[in-house]
Order: structure tokens, then sequence, then C-alpha cells
């Protein structure tokens, strides 16, 4: 593995990645043979449409009327006052159609894929977020849709499975490994790998083969575009801080992006720590990992001694997942981000906090966003600003959130 | 002379094709992988490609991955593979082994680590599932002092300028993959991938290993009609799996699939 680079003081933070795909020496292409030559036509086809105006033109029509883009930036004031510090802003993605930030990438990729002629996508889910947003453009542009999951988030994710097949999609239980995430990211490639001539393979994380981390990126960064300009419109200035957790870490990067080169806004990832990073029950590779590769790309996993990928514990299956995105790897190293990590039972508190206080129900993905910020923001001065990505709603927990109060919903 | 080569060259020379069967290490259990070995040689295999069985095997099918989730349960990991090749070569310093497997448990324990004991313990070449030619620079220049062979795979959507670009960095023999798709797939073309040889063919003189979707003594045959060497995985991994619990039984079933596929070789 090559030595990591520390040479960022005059370039840009978004020049990343190179030629090749890489963000310094995480990303990359680790594929087999087979999907090299399917990549590289991705990658050429992503190109040529991100900056073709009917493609913008077509995606910015639909993240307007199909997704309800731009989505508000709200101050939540009584949460702030309560909490004695920063001002507390909250990027609401939970507002979206289909209820968090995945759909901004699903549009992209499913008009990409139209583009390109395929007229199947394939994606994997976890909590199953990822697998509406994708069944529901595949409903909307009239393609066919399976949705591979593991057999375990099946369990837990009922509503949501159910909401696939209403939309059209077959859901396709996947009982190996560990029958959660990232198996269901093993199988998704396997039909990839075995279909690729006519189908498209939507990934719904900033990991994977290159060109799926920087697109997944680009395609989630009006978050953060909207939300520059939305701060400085309502306060008149850039933010102090940037709040996002991360799993894969979409919605993270799509908040961080468009500020990496805003050197005065610090930047904070929250991971999860399940039970506690001592207790080795967490899903925080980049508190608690190292670098290798999986599913496509370098960066910080978590593995055992031998390479072997070890299971994650969340009580948020968005954040249960062994891997992260690449280019959070590379701001990590780089110094240009932060990432810290809170338990299950801190974002818990969050989601209680907020769902009282604000009258907003988040997600438990979002909530270690939010439970990060009641530590941050008391240690910032009333005028200073903080940016939380209030990346999805939390409908789709309750039934978690009441079983671990023993009630049945 | 590496054993790759000198094994080619006898194949070559015999006017035979080279039988290549696939294990995992640790399948059904790491101390009976040995003596698997040694049955394939005595029952015709020319070299033998053993897997480092990994947690997440994306481009392998059911089969494949079973075996590698039992090698695991077993507490298989990549020392022991070292040791079965260990143990091999005190009775058979000749048929290659090649180890085939995923990067990641070889970046953690270091390439440079990762080579000296392979080539230590008498490993001749590596194929690496996950390691296209773009991001092989660095394991290649550790292989090299060792006269390791990286095998590269060649697979239907390789086009023109990959494929030379592969030809240039391969070594030892390259592995067509029959098909799209994973492992133990089941719908190969033998005049597909005829086409596709005869273009690998213009590129290089390297022999060509074909593997992918060759289930039987049948199938074996119409590909060695056309290639340097067969590479049978899944037919026989689902063999193993069938006599897990019987050691001799499974040797004598693993034995009698092998005679067959070295028979209908031969015919060819």
């Amino acid at each position: 593995m090559p030595e990591v680079m520390k040479n960022t003081d005059t370039e840009s933070f978004k020049s990343m990645p190179d030629k090749r795909g890489h963000f310094g020496i995480y990303g990359g292409r680790f594929v087999s043979e087979t999907l090299m030559g399917p990549l590289e036509e991705l990658e050429q086809a992503y190109k040529k449409y991100i900056i073709d105006p009917d493609f913008i033109a077509e995606y910015e029509h639909d993240l307007k009327h199909f997704v309800g883009r731009p989505s508000p930036l709200y101050h939540a004031k009584r949460w702030s006052e309560k909490l004695g510090g920063a001002q507390i802003y909250l990027k609401r993605e939970d507002l979206n159609h289909t209820g968090a930030h995945k759909v901004n990438n699903t549009v992209g990729q499913a008009l990409l894929a139209k583009r390109m002629g395929k007229k199947r996508v394939i994606a994997e889910t976890g909590a199953g977020q990822h697998g509406v947003a994708s069944a529901t453009v595949a409903a909307r542009y009239g393609m066919e849709c399976v949705v591979y999951m593991g057999a375990e988030d099946i369990k837990r994710q009922a509503i949501n499975v159910y909401r696939m097949k209403l939309l059209g999609a077959t859901v396709v239980s996947v009982e190996a490994g560990s029958k959660t995430l990232k198996d269901a990211l093993n199988e998704a490639m396997r039909d990839w790998v075995t279909n690729v001539d006519d189908t498209f393979y939507i990934i719904g994380t900033v990991a994977g083969p290159h060109p799926y981390p920087a697109m997944v990126r680009d395609f989630n960064a009006v978050v953060g575009r909207e939300a520059r300009q939305q701060c400085q419109e309502q306060t008149g200035r850039l933010p102090d801080s940037l709040v996002a957790c991360v799993g894969g870490g979409s919605n993270a990067i799509g908040l961080f992006h468009p500020f990496l080169d805003d050197k005065e806004v610090a930047i904070y990832g929250v991971e999860a720590a399940g039970d506690g990073i001592e207790t080795g029950r967490h899903a925080a590779p980049l508190n608690a990992g190292k670098p290798g590769v999986l599913h496509g790309n370098r960066t910080y996993l978590m593995e055992d001694k031998y390479g072997q990928i070890i299971e994650t514990h969340s009580i948020s299956a968005g954040l249960d997942y062994p891997g992260v995105g690449p280019e959070h790897a590379w701001l990590k190293d780089i110094g240009r981000a932060n990432y810290v990590s809170v338990t299950d039972v801190e974002a818990l508190k969050a989601f209680h906090d907020l769902t009282r206080i604000e009258g907003i129900i988040p997600a438990l993905e979002s909530s270690h966003a939010l439970a990060y910020t009641t530590k941050l923001a008391p240690e910032m001065d009333k005028d200073a600003i903080i940016i939380v990505n209030l990346s999805g709603r939390g409908d789709k927990d309750i039934h978690t959130v009441a079983a671990l109060e023993g009630i049945t919903v | 002379m590496s054993r790759i080569e000198a094994c080619f060259n006898a194949i070559k020379e015999n006017n035979k094709k080279a039988l290549i069967p696939f294990i995992t290490a640790g399948d059904p259990s790491p101390d009976l992988t040995v003596g698997l070995m040694h049955e394939m040689v005595s029952a015709g295999a020319d070299i033998i490609e053993l897997g480092i069985p990994f947690s997440d095997p994306m481009a392998d099918g059911p089969v494949i991955q079973r075996a590698s989730e039992r090698a695991l349960a077993k507490g298989t990991n990549t020392d022991d593979v070292f040791s079965i090749v260990e143990e091999f070569r005190t009775k058979n310093n000749m048929t290659p082994i090649i180890l085939m497997g995923y990067l990641n448990p070889i970046e953690v324990m270091g390439y440079a680590q990762f080579v000296n004991k392979a080539a230590k313990a008498g490993v001749d070449g590596l194929i690496i599932v996950d390691l296209p030619p773009e991001e092989s620079e660095e394991l290649i220049a550790e292989l090299k002092p060792h006269g390791l062979d990286q095998i590269f795979l060649i697979s239907p959507t390789t086009h023109e300028e990959r494929l030379e670009k592969i030809c240039e960095v391969a070594s030892g023999f390259l592995y067509y993959v029959s098909l799209k798709g994973v492992t133990g797939s089941n719908q190969l073309d033998v005049e597909a991938v005829a086409h596709k040889l005869n273009q690998i063919r213009d590129k290089t003189n390297l022999p060509l290993g074909v593997g992918f979707g060759i289930r039987d003594a049948q199938t074996a045959e119409a590909v060695g009609r056309i290639s340097d060497a067969v590479v049978v995985g899944s037919a026989l991994v689902e063999r193993i799996a069938e006599h897990a619990k019987d050691n001799e039984k499974m040797k004598k079933e693993i034995s009698s699939f092998i005679k067959s596929l070295r028979v209908a070789l031969d015919g060819v």
C-alpha cells in the first residue's frame, strides 16, 4: 500500500479524485476484470452528461418538481436555546420525497442509466431508504428494478420492503455472510457482473469502484450548495461548523463538499459508536479501523488481523457498514474533516430531544449528527452557527425506538 | 525456470492440456487440504489453484462463497494457507501452486511480507480477483524478485486496449473468464470463448487457461480443444461440500472426478 500523502496546502480540497479515481491513497477501482470495461464506460458517460445542459436541466427539473427541492435550512431556535451555545440550523433532507437525501442520487443515476440505454436497475440497501429511493425512480422512469437486501435487514425493515414491492421492485433476500448491508452489496455486484450488458447498478453511497464515490458525491452535493447559499441569505455569512452522520458517508460528503475550500468552516463527520468504541460493537471504521480494500475501493475498514471483514453494530441500520467512502478516509488523513462518534444511547436521546423540542422526528442515522451537535454547540459562542444535515426522517425507525421502550406499535 | 513455465513446457511437448482444479484452503477443514491436494495430483491435476478464504468473496457464486465460510468457520487464516503449501511441498516439489483470493487479506499483511511468506512456502503465482493491472504495479514489483507470477484474468468484456495492457504485464499464463458472471455459473458458450481466445493469441504467446462454467468431462473436453488449460472450481467444491463429513468418501469422489476430467482432456 502506498504511503499517506500530506500535500494539500496550496491545492483545492475539491480536486479529488485524480484521473484513476484515487483520493490520495484511497478510492481506486478494485474489481474483477469483467467489471473494468463497464466501469470505464460508466465513467465516460458520467463525465459526458454531468456537463451536458439537457441532462442538467432534466436533473434539476426532477429535483425541483419530483423531489421537492430546495429543502429548507431551518433555524432550530428552541433547541439552540436549550443547549445554550451556537445557533443550530437543520438542513431538512427529511422533507424530500421518499424522506431522505438518498433520492438526490437515485434521480441522477437513473437519468444516467436512461441515457446509457439500460432498462434494468439494481441496488443494494440496508435500512431500505436507498432501496425505496431506487424503486421510486425506477417507477418514475419506467425501469425494471431489483433490490438486494440482507435477510436480517428484511426482518427489521418490513415496511420499507413492502414500500419497494408496492413501487414494483423485486426485493431479493441475501442469505450470505452476516445477512446485512455489506452482503447485499456483494450480491448486487454479482448480479451486475452477470447482467452487465443491460443493467445499471445504482450504488447508494459514496463507496464502490471509481467513478461511484465521485458520482454519488456530485449528485448529493446539491445539499451543500443549497445550504451554503441559504446560510448566507439567512445569516449573511458562512457557518462555523458542519455536522453530518457517516455510514458510507453520502449525506455527509454532499453537505461537506461545497464547503471544503472554506477553510474557516470546521467539519465534523459522526460515526456510529454502537455500544461504545471500546466494546468493539460499533460501526466506526474511521475512528477504530484501518485502511484496506473492500467493495471496489481502498478505504478505512473494520477487519480482523487477517483482513477478514468483521461484523458491525449500530442501532441505525443505515450506519451499519464496515467501510466508509474513500473521500472521507482522505479528508481524515489530511485533517480537513474531523471524524468523531456517538453511541446508540446518545443518538436515541437526541432522537427524543429533537422530536419533543422542535417537532421533528429525525432518522436514527441523522440522530447521530444531532447527538454530536449537543456536545459541540454548548462549547461555542451564541452567535456561532452550526449546520446539521438532517439527512432523513424517522418514521421508518418508530418500530425500533418503540421496541426499545418495550412498546409494540 | 519457474514451476509454472516448466509445467506448461512439458504439457506442450507431450501435446496435452493442463488440468487446474480449484479448492479453497481449509475447506472443509485445514487439516484435510494437503491430503486433497496430493489426491488431486495423483488423479491427474497439473497445477493446483488454492483459494485463500475471504469473508466477502464478491466475484464468487454461492458454492465457493460457502467454501470460504466453511474454511473461515474452521479458523483458517492466511498463515494456515502458507503452512498448507509448505507441508504439500515436503512431498511434491514439482506441481505449481497458485493462490487465488481477494486483495484485503494481502493488504493487511503488507505486500512484501505476504510475498516473502508465499515464496518461502513454495507458492508459484497469485490470482487476485479484485486487483486489475491498473492497481498492480507495486505488487508485481514485490513478486518479480521472487520469480512469482501474477496471473491476470481476461473476460468477455475486456476490450482491445485493455487486452494489450494486460498482456504487457502478465506472466505465467492468462486466465480467461469464459462468461459474464460469478464462479459456478452455467452458461458456457464454447464458440464465443474460442473467438476471444483467438483474439488473445494475437497479442501474447503465454499459455491460455479457461475457467468459470466448466462443470464436467464434456465441458472440459470442449474447452480443452480450444485452450491450453482448463480450470475447474465450483463443480469440485460442490463434491467437497457434499462429502464434507466423510473424509475417505470425499477423497474418493474428488479423485474419480479429477480422473474423469483427465481422461476427457487426454482425448482432446
